[in-house]
C-alpha cells in the first residue's frame, strides 16, 4: 500500500511539474503579465486555470461516486467550512506576494530544475514564511491547514 | 497573442488537472502544493508520499525537456529584496489561508468549495492590485 501510494504521489507530482512547464507558469514575467490587467494584459494563463479546473472537476466528480480511493481507506478532504478571517487574510497576504514576484508555491518548487538563482532565493524565503507560520500555529495549538 | 500561447496553456492546465485527479482517486489527497510541502515537517501527514510528490514536481520540467528538447523559459523581473519579501508573504499567506493556487485554485474550485472560491477571489484581486500599484509607482 505504501509503495503504491508513494508511486502514485510521485507520478502525480511529475505530471503536475510537466503541466506547469508546458503551461508557461514557470515564467514569472508571464504570470505577472497575466495579473497586469491595467497594463499590456496577457490573458493566456487563464487557460491554465480553466483547463486544470475543468479536468480536475471530472476527477473530483468521480471521487464523490467512489467509496474510497484506490490506495487509502478514505478520501482526505478539508473539514473547515467557514469563510473566516484567517482564510481571507492568508489569501490576501499570498496574493500580495504572488503579484510582487509572479511565483506561487508550485512553480517555485518546480523551478528548482531551471536553476535560476533569483527563483531559488524566493523559494528559500517562501519555505521560511511557511515555517514561521507553522511554528507559531503549533505554539498556539492551532489546526494545520490542508491546501 | 497567437494560438501558440493558448494551446500549451490549456494543455498544461489539463495535465495539472489530471495530476490532481490522480492524487485524489488513487491516494484520496488534495493536490495542494503549499499543504504537501509543509506536510514534510508537520506531523500526521503522509510524509513519504509528500516527498515523492515534491520530487516528481521538481523532475516535471526535466520531462518537458525530454519531450521538447529545452527547458521552459523563465524571466524574473523582481529585485532580490522584493523576491525575498514576496517569498515570505507567499509562504506565510498560503499556510494561514490553508492553500494556494493549486489547493484552492484547482482542487477547491473543482469541488466548488465556498472557502476556496472566496480564497481564489481574494488572492487574484490582491495580486492584480499589487501588480497595478507596482506599475503606478514604478517599483520592481
Amino acid at each position: 500500500m505504501t509503495v503504491a501510494r508513494v508511486l502514485a504521489a510521485g507520478s502525480s507530482g511529475l505530471l503536475f511539474g510537466f503541466g506547469l512547464a508546458l503551461s508557461g507558469m514557470l515564467d514569472p514575467a508571464r504570470v505577472r503579465g497575466f495579473l497586469d490587467v491595467f497594463g499590456p494584459w496577457d490573458p493566456s494563463l487563464a487557460f491554465v486555470l480553466g483547463g486544470a479546473v475543468a479536468t480536475a472537476s471530472v476527477g473530483l466528480w468521480l471521487s464523490r461516486r467512489l467509496p474510497r480511493p484506490a490506495f487509502d481507506e478514505r478520501f482526505h478532504l478539508p473539514e473547515a467550512r467557514s469563510i473566516d478571517g484567517k482564510l481571507l487574510a492568508g489569501a490576501a497576504i499570498f496574493g500580495m506576494g504572488w503579484g510582487m514576484a509572479g511565483l506561487c508555491p508550485g512553480p517555485a518548487v518546480a523551478s528548482i530544475t531551471l536553476g535560476v538563482p533569483a527563483t531559488l532565493a524566493f523559494l528559500a524565503a517562501m519555505l521560511a514564511g511557511m515555517a514561521i507560520h507553522d511554528r507559531k500555529a503549533t505554539r498556539l495549538g492551532g489546526r494545520a491547514g490542508l491546501g | 497573442m497567437t494560438m501558440t500561447t493558448y494551446w500549451p496553456a490549456l494543455l498544461g492546465g489539463g495535465a495539472i488537472g489530471l495530476s490532481a485527479t490522480l492524487l485524489m482517486l488513487l491516494n484520496g489527497r488534495v493536490a495542494g502544493v503549499s499543504g504537501i510541502l509543509s506536510g514534510l515537517w508537520r506531523t500526521g501527514t503522509p510524509r513519504l508520499a509528500n516527498l515523492a510528490f515534491v520530487t516528481g514536481l521538481v523532475l516535471g520540467p526535466l520531462l518537458y525537456r525530454v519531450a521538447f528538447g529545452r527547458l521552459p523559459e523563465a524571466h524574473v523581473e523582481a529585485s532580490l529584496p522584493v523576491l525575498v519579501l514576496a517569498g515570505l508573504l507567499v509562504g506565510y499567506g498560503t499556510r494561514l489561508g490553508s492553500g494556494c493556487t493549486s489547493g484552492h485554485g484547482v482542487v477547491g474550485l473543482a469541488r466548488l468549495s465556498p472557502r476556496s472560491i472566496a480564497a481564489v477571489a481574494v488572492f487574484l484581486l490582491t495580486a492584480v492590485a499589487t501588480v497595478a500599484v507596482m506599475r503606478l509607482t514604478g517599483a520592481s
